[in-house]
């Protein structure tokens, strides 16, 4: 069972050096706006407009 | 609020660049899943029927129920929402992020990869070539298989985020990631196996150790392969489909964050009242209860999404599909923390209960988000409307039916096992005899299996009505589409913070769901690796015998631990039925583990010595002959087929390398112990007038079945007091 440990303990410092990542990450802005977003998935890149419609 | 001009689609010019999705992906992927669903839902209808006419299986092995559940699970979870998950995240991965799947090589690898071990996971299955772990029987090269293309996947998933055009990660994307990194440690982790021979390995760990990685993995296989992506796949094809944005995006990136945070602890809620410490099932307790906030939060953000929107989902199929699909991710998640409640758990855990809460996910939540999804998207990708709605919308009722007549018997059924099971009389003796339960709910397994027939009547349907669609339609390979540039920093929102890092923003996004589940798993499963008193040793608990290995071996090939639990749980009545309730310390030399986690059969954790070596006999022959009635189907082929003793010395020493105890050397004699237990047992099945030849395989399962709880018999008082899970004895 030894090598569980071994393996337990590399999962948890791989872990922790996320941690720093994610703390690192939180200070970024990507959740400042919650009203383009949604909305914006609605709209399709079409070059032309010979496609299908929205239902 | 932001104007409105921030939506509008960049303008034609020299800024923007012009690109194809890849059609043709997704479209294979639509097709594997009509063909996987329709295959998994028959060895679903056939593993159903098995149960009231075992002689189903028209004398095969590979036909038995023991081996069809394993076919029919893996089918319709790996292979049909396997394929849903990826046609889904094919489609709206690119579209999300402005821009092709990062390889055209991957995309076509990992397609044909995963098709490939479905297609020998099926075949090895029905050959018995198995594992013996729920829900992840697939033998060791396949699990080696599953990580390559699973890493294929990762590679083209992170590869499109890291050339998108789009910068925001829209939520249904964080859902994919958690997806990807969940499954790949939950796979490797509970993967870890010795391989004894091609298609034959033995768990590396063992008993409780092996069931809570288990149910660690069972459970968040639900939680990460048919949760979390399809939840991602809601958050995009249901605002598509209704052509609004999700009810509340604030709601949905805290129901991703809580979600992944709090589904990692909850595995432990499948082993209460064992063996396992009971602190860890507390800990499963509490947090499957918490799950019910963020999945209440998804389920009604997407519901609301459609407020006003009432009058739409009455014309469209699609959108039906999708409010009963979100409806019954409601109810399942409503009811598994029920569920997990230790008092209800006590009714639930073992019955068809269990059965009905599962198929309420999978055929409500999984199976018609998946068909809202094609419904939807067929036309698209071939340009052309729906052939029939009308043939949509009957689809959608037969399914609904469907669901209604399977669920409901089995809740019945669980309902009443359990109660008869726990039914003593005023003079304390248990009032049913096992087989008495088992044939009373006969004819709700008879209506079970018409509510899934008619479920697959409505697939049918459906590939039909997508076939007719598809021959009409012209097919877009590669679908024109044009975007910015990221590296242009468009600026959406006045805050000109944005710069190159955002390219690094994907791994961020990889780390922190990494973290947020690793914190959670690590911490359940380092005490119990780490603190050996929670197996406490029994000295007399033996490692098996080498004939009761080849036995052993033989149980988990024919899939007897999905119909018979090993497991008795501190109960007054299961003490009285089975015996002495089991023990951590028990299970020690089990890898895998067989616990079970149904008694459509009884228990056997006791079974060892109960009967006589001819009763196991004529039961494996004809069970009915033994227990009239019976629903189990005969073992003909055991009596025929013989053990291969050449492995013998393989099992013992992979078994030596697993830290069981036989002494040095040991494998080159187990053969002649091997042929000795044989004789012994031929012997007394001579005696009562039954010749076997030598080797029979069905010589190494009665030896294993009468090895069955066995040593605790032997043990000293003092030690089975004090190595259990510290739970007395519960009366009920």
């Amino acid at each position: 069972m030894s090598v569980l440990v071994v393996l337990l303990i590399a999962s948890l410092s791989v872990a922790l050096i996320f941690l720093g990542a994610f703390l690192w990450s939180v200070k970024d802005r990507q959740f400042d706006d919650d009203y383009s977003p949604p909305r914006r998935i609605l709209f399709d890149d079409f070059p032309e407009s010979n496609h299908l419609n929205q239902p | 609020m932001q104007s409105a001009h921030l939506l509008s689609r960049p303008s034609a010019g020299s800024q923007t660049e012009k690109f194809y999705y890849d059609n043709k992906t997704v479209k294979w992927f639509a097709y594997a899943v009509c063909v996987w669903g329709i295959v998994g839902m028959l060895a679903g209808l056939w593993a159903a029927i098995a149960l009231y006419y075992p002689q189903i299986n028209l004398g095969l092995p590979a036909t038995t129920f023991g081996r069809m559940r394993p076919v029919h699970t893996n089918a319709v979870i790996f292979a049909f929402v396997g394929n849903g998950i990826f046609m889904g995240v094919y489609y709206s991965l690119q579209r999300l992020c402005k821009a092709r799947m990062f390889s055209d090589t991957l995309s076509k690898l990992h397609f044909w990869g995963w098709q490939a071990i479905i297609l020998t996971g099926a075949i090895t299955l029905w050959m018995g070539k198995t594992s013996g772990k729920e829900y992840a029987e697939l033998e060791w090269p396949l699990d080696i298989a599953i990580a390559v293309v699973w890493i294929i996947f990762g590679i083209n998933l992170f590869g499109t985020l890291l050339k998108r055009r789009e910068k925001h990660i829209y939520v249904a994307i964080w859902f994919y990631i958690a997806t990807w990194v969940t499954v790949a440690m939950l796979h490797i982790v509970n993967s870890i196996e010795l391989p004894v021979t091609l298609w034959k390995s033995y768990s590396w760990y063992a008993g409780v150790q092996d069931a809570l990685v288990q149910w660690w993995y069972g459970h968040n296989a639900v939680a990460f392969f048919l949760t979390t992506p399809y939840l991602g796949l809601m958050y995009y094809f249901l605002p598509k489909a209704a052509n609004r944005p999700i009810y509340s995006y604030r709601l949905s990136i805290i129901h991703f964050w809580a979600l992944i945070f709090i589904y990692i602890w909850a595995g432990p809620h499948h082993l209460l009242y064992t063996a396992l410490p009971d602190w860890a099932q507390s800990l499963g307790v509490v947090f499957s209860v918490m799950l019910i906030a963020p999945s209440w939060g998804g389920m009604l953000n997407g519901l609301f999404t459609l407020r006003g929107a009432w009058d739409k989902v009455k014309e469209e199929p699609v959108l039906k599909f999708l409010v009963v699909a979100i409806t019954c991710y409601g109810m399942a998640t409503f009811e598994g923390p029920m569920l997990s409640l230790k008092n209800v758990n006590a009714i639930s855990h073992f019955t068809d209960w269990t059965i009905a809460h599962v198929h309420i996910g999978a055929l409500g939540w999984n199976g018609f988000l998946t068909f809202g999804v094609l419904y939807w998207l067929v036309p698209r990708l071939w340009n052309t409307p729906l052939y029939s709605k009308k043939l949509a919308g009957t689809h959608f009722w037969i399914g609904t039916v469907g669901i209604v007549l399977y669920a409901v018997p089995l809740y019945w059924a669980g309902f009443t096992q359990s109660m008869m099971w726990k039914s003593f009389t005023e003079s304390g003796q248990l009032r049913f005899q096992f087989l008495e339960t088992v044939t009373h709910v006969i004819p709700m397994y008879i209506t079970r299996s018409i509510g899934g027939a008619l479920y697959l009547s409505g697939v049918f349907l459906m590939v039909y009505n997508l076939r007719k669609t598809i021959l009409k339609g012209t097919f877009v390979a590669d679908e024109a589409a044009e975007a910015a540039p990221l590296t242009q920093a468009v600026v959406t929102h006045g805050k000109p913070y944005w710069h190159r890092v955002i390219e690094r923003r994907p791994m961020q996004m990889l780390v922190m769901s990494l973290i947020v589940v690793a914190i959670g798993g690590l911490i359940e499963l380092i005490p119990t690796f780490l603190v050996k008193s929670n197996i406490p040793t029994i000295s007399s608990v033996k490692p098996y015998t080498p004939l009761e290995l080849h036995g052993r071996d033989i149980y988990v090939r024919e899939g007897c631990y999905l119909c018979h639990s090993q497991m008795v749980r501190p109960f007054r009545d299961e003490v009285a039925r089975y015996g002495e309730y089991s023990k951590a310390g028990e299970f020690v030399y089990d890898h895998p583990f067989q616990w079970g986690s149904k008694r459509t059969g009884p228990d056997l954790a006791r079974v060892g010595g109960k009967y006589p070596d001819s009763w196991h006999y004529n039961h494996l022959l004809d069970p009915t002959s033994m227990s009239p009635g019976s629903i189990m189907p005969s073992y003909v082929w055991l009596f025929d087929h013989e053990i291969d003793t050449v492995h013998t010395y393989k099992m013992i020493r992979a078994m030596q390398t697993l830290g069981v105890p036989y002494p040095d050397g040991y494998a080159q004699q187990a053969n002649g112990d091997l042929v000795a237990q044989e004789q012994r047992i031929r012997a007394s099945l001579k005696a009562d007038k039954i010749g076997t030849g030598p080797n029979k395989e069905i010589v190494a399962l009665i030896a294993y079945l009468q090895r069955l709880g066995k040593d605790i018999r032997t043990a000293p008082k003092g030690q089975t007091a004090s190595a259990g899970d510290g739970s007395a004895l519960m009366g009920n």
